[in-house]
């Protein structure tokens, strides 16, 4: 009993410092900027929804929202085309040099994103894929790519063979193959890398921000770029913070079961 | 309607999976595919199945070379070691998938569905999705599945190898009955030289790749090529023993001899390899001309209601399978007694020579 219950406050107390900067967050989107300056108050003495207003009426902060999500999905799409056909040739089949362009896939994720910043720059200005989504969209892939190449790899090697071939005995096409037998029988594996390819793009700011300047602009850069002539609206700010942690929590939510699974297979 | 190979050969990396194997199988045939694990009954029949092309060698089916046609357009049914089904789709689905995949309307799949699921006893099953079955019932079902569609090439895997001994035995004598009045190939590989036995038909033995033997199962087990056949198709593998023939009589060492017998009368003197089944050697003589032969324990193993005793004497060792449990210490001296009518006789180059005659009633 009493070693429960020390149990039971160790983990109330890693829960509390765990969440306190959730919470502090979540209470200044409530108070008035006044509130915050003015001194230390543990919740909203004079509760507002002001700032919220704010966001979801004023074009520039929420066109923030709709194009990171824009930026996001359309990498999360591309992400999954590409390397689903990718992960299963790399499980299926032996080619030269096959283990090689594996690791090298894996390679590109250990440069820092900064290292890729003025190539990009360059390129997208000449090409005029500048401020527009599919640029943040493509230069994400290059980390997210080779992540759920080796992700899903794992997940498919789990799958044998015999699987493929009954389905081309039963008289099956590749591709039907593909579509209605192989990809049930994985999609814990596409949930896992559809939720790491999102969290990277959703996360990630310095790409985002370096390849972007009005139309694209991610919520990331807006949220910098606050500081008005009456100083930073940190009511607003934190209203908008609280707002990007839930499609987190949302896609979280959704996937939670199949992540335990990928972790349970090592790929994770 | 026969199927053919012609000097089948696949190499893969330079090691020969399957060597220049020529055989023919007719329709509605029984065939067993015997030998020891990498044997290359698994590669044999993925050439059969057209899973893998062959490195030499042609497929004709009916007289028409298949060698390079897709599975796809092939009408042809494989039934796995491992227990193969679709996981998303119900039993009825799993089994339903050829059918609907040939377009065929749906109240005549209804009905192929029901039928071969009666015929397997898995009709109270088939709302239900495979995981949520039993080892046998899965199998069942991958079963249903590739004979629902009328192939014409039907090839099982080591099928029963992961089912526990009863199931394999029920299983086992249900698949000979649902094969009797089918006008498919049936080939089915084991490494079991017993239920080659059970299940009849035509056996082939293959070895390294290679068909030692071929031919209708009770001749294949009488009349042994060679000793590689002889062992291969014996459980345990036949006793071999360097021994020579004289003009009167047969000799393994100074002290194990007999006079030459009226069948064994034909014999040219020199060296020969004799063989014995394990379960012909006895612990007392059934037959007055019995050949006796002083040996030492060296193991004894039982196994359920039978005892596998190897015993060894200073020229050659032996395996005896007797009925019975029986202990004995190793090293024990004891004389164990052999048939001397149920000797076959190979020579130095391991070619039979010489096939015991079926005499006395024990059978061979």
């Amino acid at each position: 009993m009493k070693q429960a219950r020390s149990k039971n406050v160790g983990i109330t107390v890693f829960i509390i410092l765990l969440l306190t900067p959730v919470y502090w967050l979540l209470n200044m989107s409530f108070k008035t900027n006044q509130e915050i300056l003015g001194g230390l108050t543990m919740w909203p003495e004079n509760f507002t929804l002001q700032n919220y207003v704010v966001i979801f009426t004023d074009p520039s902060w929420y066109n923030g929202y709709l194009n990171s999500m824009a930026y996001v999905t359309i990498n999360v799409i591309i992400t999954l085309l590409v390397a689903l056909p990718a992960a299963y040739a790399f499980s299926r089949y032996k080619f030269l040099g096959d283990k090689h362009l594996f690791f090298w896939l894996l390679s590109n994720r250990m440069a820092p994103p900064a290292v890729f910043l003025l190539p990009f720059f360059q390129l997208y200005s000449s090409i005029g894929l500048f401020d527009t989504h599919i640029a943040v969209a493509l230069a994400h892939c290059l980390f997210n790519v080779p992540l759920a190449v080796w992700i899903l790899e794992g997940f498919m090697k789990g799958v044998p063979r015999e699987y493929d071939e009954m389905a081309y005995i039963d008289g099956y096409s590749f591709p039907k193959f593909f579509v209605k037998v192989f990809l049930p029988m994985i999609r814990s594996g596409i949930g896992v890398t559809a939720f790491f390819a999102f969290m990277f793009s959703w996360v990630e700011l310095l790409l985002a921000r370096t390849l972007t300047s009005v139309d694209a602009q991610p919520i990331g850069a807006i949220m910098t770029r606050t500081i008005g002539a009456s100083g930073i609206d940190w009511g607003v700010l934190a209203a908008a913070g609280v707002l990007t942690i839930i499609p987190g929590l949302l896609v979280i939510w959704f996937v939670r079961n199949h992540v335990a699974k990928g972790f349970a297979l090592g790929r994770v | 309607m026969s199927l053919t190979l012609e000097n089948l050969s696949r190499i893969v990396d330079g090691v020969d999976y399957i060597r220049n194997a020529s055989l023919t199988f007719e329709a509605g045939s029984f065939n067993v595919l015997l030998g020891r694990t990498l044997a290359g009954k698994t590669s044999l029949m993925r050439l059969m199945a057209g899973l893998d092309k062959p490195t030499e060698g042609r497929l004709i089916y009916n007289g028409e070379d298949v060698t390079g046609q897709s599975v796809q357009r092939r009408n042809i049914s494989m039934i796995y070691q491992q227990f193969i089904n679709y996981p998303n789709l119900s039993v009825y689905e799993n089994i339903a998938s050829p059918l609907r995949l040939a377009k065929m309307p749906s109240s005549e799949i209804d009905r192929r569905v029901k039928e071969t699921a009666a015929m397997l006893r898995i009709e109270p099953l088939l709302k239900r999705f495979p995981l949520e079955l039993s080892g046998g019932q899965q199998q069942r079902t991958a079963m249903a599945r590739a004979l629902v569609k009328d192939a014409t090439l039907v090839l099982f895997d080591e099928p029963l190898v992961n089912l526990d001994y009863k199931l394999r035995e029920e299983l086992r004598a249900e698949l000979r009955d649902l094969f009797r009045e089918r006008q498919c190939i049936a080939v089915y590989a084991t490494t079991e030289a017993n239920e080659a036995l059970a299940l009849g038909g035509t056996t082939t033995l293959l070895h390294q790749g290679q068909v030692v033997q071929s031919g209708p199962v009770m001749d294949v087990y009488r009349k042994p090529v060679n000793t590689l056949a002889a062992q291969l198709f014996s459980e345990p593998p036949m006793n071999l023993i360097r021994g020579r023939v004289s003009d009167t009589e047969l000799s393994f060492d100074e002290d194990t001899r007999h006079a030459l017998t009226q069948e064994l009368a034909d014999l040219q003197p020199g060296e020969y390899w004799f063989g014995i089944r394990p379960s012909h050697i006895a612990l007392k003589p059934a037959n007055d001309d019995d050949l006796e032969v002083p040996v030492q324990v060296a193991l004894s193993e039982i196994s359920g209601s039978e005892t596998f005793m190897h015993v060894e004497s200073r020229h050659f060792e032996m395996v005896t399978q007797l009925m019975g449990v029986h202990q004995y210490h190793t090293g024990a001296p004891i004389s164990v007694y052999l048939p001397i009518n149920k000797l076959f006789v190979f020579d130095t180059h391991e070619q039979l020579v010489h096939t015991p005659s079926q005499v006395s009633g024990r059978g061979v």
